[in-house]
């Protein structure tokens, strides 16, 4: 049986403008947990009915911490914001299917993250045994670089070309000359359809991390969906389950 | 003490149902709750062919509720008589399977098939908002409610349930048209048609524009119409919208449900369906009630 466990906050900083890192103990989601995985956080006001989807940007299973990076977009999101050490927040998870490292290991490998899409990359980063090409793109301020640096080679790209490249995660490829047999993916929309084209163009296999708004996070409700190219196992029409499909898929499967 | 209800000959081990769209058809929530131990499962619509469902976003957040717009996503009949009907008889609980439809034709097929399979009753949805065709279409006019009604009976070989919308002028009126048609059951109230505007886009929320909403912000209604509705016919009814705890679920009985159905209230709380089958014990329990059917309508 699945569980929606009580978490203590253990800590909790801002980053960068807007974004936070909340270090949760949990009693078992971080053990179970894996990179690309999601979990659904509740808040306390009533009113807020539905979770909040939130990935897991750092797995540390032997002292069951997970930590979530994660923007301020809204009410939920600022309720979260206000969490202190000590404090309990209901969490649901780990929820979706997380990045296939094992497609990744020992080859040469993009992990591309856009915006608040970094946030994953990091424990993918951390698990995944490989030649790895770590390429963050930002609007204008830096977060969790530190972490990164400690795990690979990164290269940044800032919309305004206040830090790394000017442009986006793509530019820093071509400007860097840079070449991969694998990618990974997360950020918004637009940078996962460039992403996708990109790997289609170079015939890399290439899996990316899609983000919806979520009811039920379990695959139950049909809220959030993606369109799929064939016909879903599952659906029986061209959708997917971006909570229990996903959040990671194929990019050659979906259409963005 | 016996929690056992019963609709339309039908007998349920307790009145908590589940409320179609919100459960898929039990296999996710069942990695949290017992299914056997519900009074019954009701699945997510199942029309003749596969539908894709709306565009996203299909659903928006709002102020103690939520406004949905998947638009009946699901993949027909056959797969649903091949995958989902056997999964849920490995269950002690009843099986209500709702049925969506374009068209007169649409519910009948689909009606007709279920006829050779064991299921327990049929929910006809003639009042999802969401979508343009049928649905609610069907289910603002008491002559067509009417029609409808008597058309799906035709084909039917187990109970069949109305599913009743509150986007109308008098709820009452649909009712009894149900019951002229032939309906065994009623059940209501399905979502109200809602719309959530973003300002910073300055857009729809939803890519539908509208949505139906539902959650604790709508139960006030729900329990008035289930009240009006429940005095106005003789066959039960099954009350929802909005229910989410004990407490709720027993306003409705009070009220004139003989059942209740948990919708929304499982996405944000996956236990809601065998919490409030607790709950209703520990209130028989500690109120002295030996039979539940005491409490059902008991507010007059």
């Amino acid at each position: 049986m699945k569980k929606k466990e009580w978490c203590m906050v253990e800590c909790q900083e801002k980053i960068a403008a807007g974004i936070y890192s909340l270090w949760l103990e949990t009693p078992s989601i971080a053990e179970q947990a894996r990179p690309g995985q999601f979990v659904s956080l509740y808040c306390k006001d009533g009113s807020r009915l539905l979770p909040r989807s939130i990935s897991l940007c750092e797995i540390d299973r032997k002292n069951r911490r997970l930590r979530l990076v994660y923007q301020v977009v809204g009410k939920g999101t600022l309720e979260f914001s206000t969490l202190k050490t000590g404090e309990q927040i209901s969490v649901l998870g780990p929820l979706g299917n997380g990045f296939p490292l094992e497609e990744a290991a020992g080859k040469t490998v993009f992990l591309m993250g856009g915006g608040i899409g970094i946030a994953p990359i990091l424990e993918s980063a951390k698990q995944l045994q490989a030649e790895k090409r770590l390429i963050l793109g930002y609007r204008n301020e830096c977060f969790l670089l530190k972490e990164f640096e400690k795990v690979g080679t990164v290269y940044t790209a800032t919309e305004n070309g206040s830090f790394g490249i000017k442009g986006n995660v793509l530019d820093a490829v071509r400007e860097q000359e840079l070449s991969a047999e694998v990618i990974f993916a997360c950020g918004p929309t637009s940078m996962l359809r460039a992403v996708k084209q990109y790997a289609e163009r170079k015939s890399i296999p290439c899996w990316i991390s899609i983000e919806e708004k979520m009811a039920c996070g379990i695959g139950a409700c049909l809220a959030c969906v993606c369109r799929s190219r064939e016909v879903d196992r599952h659906s029986h029409v061209h959708n997917k389950r971006i909570c229990k499909d996903g959040p990671v898929f194929e990019a050659s499967e979906v259409e963005l | 003490m016996n929690t056992k209800v019963t609709l339309a000959g039908v007998e349920l081990k307790n009145p908590v149902m589940t409320a179609s769209g919100t459960f898929g058809s039990g296999a996710e929530y069942s990695e949290f709750v017992d299914l056997g131990r519900l009074g019954a499962v009701v699945t997510k619509g199942v029309s003749n062919i596969p539908w894709p469902g709306n565009p996203t976003p299909r659903i928006a957040e709002i102020y103690g509720g939520m406004l949905n717009a998947i638009g009946l996503q699901n993949p027909g009949i056959e797969v649903f008589c091949k995958r989902d009907i056997p999964y849920l008889r490995q269950f002690n609980t009843k099986i209500v399977v709702n049925v969506c439809g374009r068209t007169v034709e649409d519910y009948c097929e689909v009606v007709e098939r279920l006829g050779e399979e064991l299921i327990d009753l049929l929910e006809i949805n003639i009042s999802c908002p969401n979508v343009k065709e049928g649905g609610l279409a069907f289910g603002q006019d008491p002559r067509t409610v009417e029609v409808i009604t008597a058309e799906v009976k035709k084909y039917a070989k187990q109970p069949v349930i109305m599913k009743l919308s509150p986007n109308v002028t008098d709820i009452t009126e649909m009712a009894k048209a149900a019951e002229a048609g032939g309906a065994d059951v009623l059940s209501l109230i399905n979502t109200l048609t809602g719309m959530k505007i973003d300002i910073q886009k300055r857009t729809f929320t939803l890519a539908n524009k509208t949505g139906g909403m539902s959650g604790p912000a709508v139960k006030p209604m729900a329990i008035r119409m289930v009240y009006q509705v429940a005095h106005a016919v003789k066959v039960p009814v099954i009350g929802m919208g909005g229910i989410s705890s004990t407490e709720d679920a027993l306003e409705f009985l009070l009220a004139g449900a003989s059942a209740v159905s948990v919708g929304t209230a499982n996405f944000y709380n996956p236990y809601a369906t065998t919490e409030i089958v607790e709950g209703l014990v520990n209130y028989m329990k500690n109120n002295d009630v030996e039979e539940i059917q005491e409490l059902i309508g008991s507010v007059k």
